[in-house]
C-alpha cells in the first residue's frame, strides 16, 4: 500500500468528541483520493466509522485491530 | 526565564495567574518574567453566550476587565501576535514589538466557521458570539410556532451545547406557552444523540420524554434558504422554520498563516503539551490538535498541569507531571436541571441523572469563574 497521502488521526483515549467525530473533522481537511488512518481505543470504531462512510459516501480501506487499537483507514470519496 | 503566554482567554489566563503565584520569589528577585500578549483588553465568559441566547443572562454579566484578573506581576499587554519566529525564540505583534522567550504557550483559541457551510451563517441562529446570541434571543421572542431545527458543524467547541441550548429551547417555549405548536428535531454528526456513550444513553430517552425528534449521522452540507432546507452530506435532508446551529470551529488564522498546524490546530503531545518537535514550546486550550472536548473546563486542566510544569521546569529544569487528559463539564438539561460529565484519557463519564442541585451549582459557578480565571479555583 501507498502510504505517501496517509495521515494518521490518532484519537487514542478520546472520549469525547471521539474517534468518529476526530475522523469526520478531518475528512475536511484532506484531499479527494487522499486517505485517513484513525487510531482508535473505542472498539465501537470498528462498527460505527464503517456506517458512517458507507452512508456519506467514502471509501473503507482496511478495518484491523492490533494491541487493542483499531487501525481504520478511509479514502476520501467526494 | 522568560515565560511568554499568547492568549488571554481562559487557559492563558489560569496559567499565567497560577505561574506568578508559584514564581512568586523568581519574579520578585528577577529570575523570571511573565509576559501576557491578548487580542483584547476585556475577559469573556463564554459559557454565559448559551444563557443570553435564551434570555436568562445580558452580555454585559460575561465581561471583566482583563488586566483586573490579572496578578499584578504579570506584565500585560493587548498586543496580538503576528509572526511566530519559533527557530529563534521570539515573536512579532501587531504593534511591530519584537518580543523574546525561554518558553512560550500559545492560547489563541478558536473562532467559529459558519462559511464552510453554504447558506449557514446567513439563514442559521448560533450563540458564539456576543452579536449572534443576542441575534438568536430576539429571533426566538418573535418566534410563534414551527419547526426548529438543531444542526451541529465538526469539529465544535462545546461538546455539551448542542444538548444544552435543545433542552433550554424546550423549556423556553414551554415558558412561553409555544411548545404545541413548535416541533423541536436535533440533529448530530456521528450515529448516537451525543460522542459521549453514557451522556448519549441519557439524553435519547429524554428527547423522547420531551417529544423532541432527532436524526442521526447528519452532517450539514448546504442551507437552501430560500425553501427553507438544510441538507446533509449523508444524502438526507430536513426542513426548518427556525434554523439553530453548534457552527464548525478553526483554530486562529495567525495559526495557519505561520504554518504552525492545520486548521489552526497545533500538534501537541498529549500528555507534555508541548507542540510537537519543540521542547520549549506548549499549547493548551482550543488550540491544540488533541482528541478532547475543546471546552473551558479543558484549558482550565490542562493550564493546572502546564502551571506546575513550567514553574518547574524554572525551578529544577524539568517538568514534574503529564496532562491526563481531565475534562469536567456541567450538562444544562433544562432551565432548572443539570448535570455532570467527568472523564479523561483512561476513564469515561458515568453521567447520573440531572437534578436541582447540580443547577444551582452550574448557576453558581457562572460567578465563581472569575476565581477560576485567577486562579484560585
Amino acid at each position: 500500500m501507498n502510504d505517501e497521502n496517509v495521515t494518521v488521526v490518532d484519537a487514542r483515549g478520546s472520549f469525547c468528541p471521539g474517534p468518529l467525530m476526530e475522523l469526520i473533522a478531518r475528512m475536511k481537511e484532506i484531499e479527494v483520493g487522499d486517505t485517513l488512518e484513525l487510531l482508535s481505543s473505542d472498539k465501537g470504531s470498528a462498527a460505527d466509522v464503517p456506517e458512517w462512510v458507507n452512508k456519506v459516501g467514502h471509501e473503507m480501506v482496511s478495518n484491523e485491530e492490533k494491541d487493542g487499537i483499531w487501525h481504520i483507514r478511509v479514502r476520501k470519496a467526494k | 526565564m522568560k515565560i511568554l503566554i499568547v492568549g488571554g482567554g481562559m487557559g492563558g489566563t489560569i496559567l499565567a495567574n497560577n505561574l506568578a503565584r508559584r514564581l512568586h520569589n523568581e519574579l520578585k528577585n528577577g529570575k523570571a518574567k511573565i509576559t501576557m500578549l491578548s487580542a483584547s483588553d476585556r475577559h469573556m465568559y463564554q459559557p454565559g453566550l448559551l444563557y443570553v441566547a435564551v434570555g436568562r443572562m445580558t452580555p454585559d454579566e460575561l465581561y471583566r476587565d482583563q488586566a483586573s484578573l490579572l496578578e499584578p506581576e504579570i506584565e500585560f499587554h493587548v498586543d496580538p501576535v503576528e509572526e511566530f519566529d519559533l527557530d529563534n525564540n521570539k515573536v512579532k505583534s501587531q504593534s511591530g514589538k519584537t518580543y523574546d522567550y525561554d518558553i512560550i504557550a500559545i492560547a489563541t483559541g478558536s473562532r467559529i466557521y459558519p462559511e464552510g457551510i453554504p447558506g449557514l451563517a446567513e439563514h442559521a441562529e448560533y450563540f458564539y458570539t456576543e452579536e449572534s446570541a443576542v441575534k438568536m434571543f430576539k429571533r426566538l421572542r418573535e418566534f410563534e410556532g414551527g419547526k426548529v431545527v438543531i444542526a451541529v458543524g465538526v469539529p465544535h467547541k462545546c461538546p455539551m451545547a448542542p444538548l444544552e441550548i435543545t433542552f433550554m429551547l424546550h423549556d423556553y417555549f414551554k415558558e412561553r406557552g409555544i411548545l404545541d405548536k413548535t416541533q423541536l428535531h436535533y440533529t448530530y454528526p456521528i450515529g448516537r444523540t451525543h460522542s459521549l456513550e453514557n451522556v448519549a444513553k441519557w439524553a435519547t430517552p429524554e428527547f423522547e420524554r420531551l417529544g423532541i425528534t432527532y436524526e442521526t449521522l447528519f452532517n450539514m452540507k448546504e442551507v437552501d434558504g430560500d425553501n427553507k432546507v438544510l441538507r446533509s452530506e449523508e444524502g438526507t435532508e430536513c426542513n426548518y422554520d427556525l434554523l439553530i446551529t453548534i457552527p464548525a470551529h478553526k483554530g486562529m488564522e495567525v495559526i495557519e498563516q505561520n504554518g504552525l498546524g492545520s486548521s489552526g490546530w497545533i500538534p501537541t503531545d498529549r500528555h507534555r503539551l508541548n507542540m510537537e518537535g519543540r521542547e520549549n514550546v506548549f499549547v493548551l486550550g482550543d488550540t491544540t490538535n488533541l482528541p478532547i472536548s475543546k471546552a473551558g473546563s479543558t484549558a482550565h486542566f490542562e493550564a493546572d498541569a502546564l502551571a506546575e510544569n513550567i514553574a518547574a521546569m524554572a525551578k529544577i529544569g524539568v517538568p514534574v507531571r503529564d496532562y491526563d487528559g481531565k475534562v469536567f463539564c456541567f450538562i444544562e438539561a433544562g432551565k432548572d436541571r443539570a448535570t455532570y460529565a467527568m472523564f479523561n484519557y483512561q476513564n469515561p463519564p458515568d453521567p447520573k441523572a440531572p437534578t436541582k442541585a447540580v443547577h444551582w451549582f452550574k448557576m453558581a459557578y457562572n460567578k465563581l469563574y472569575w476565581a477560576s480565571a485567577r486562579g484560585l479555583l
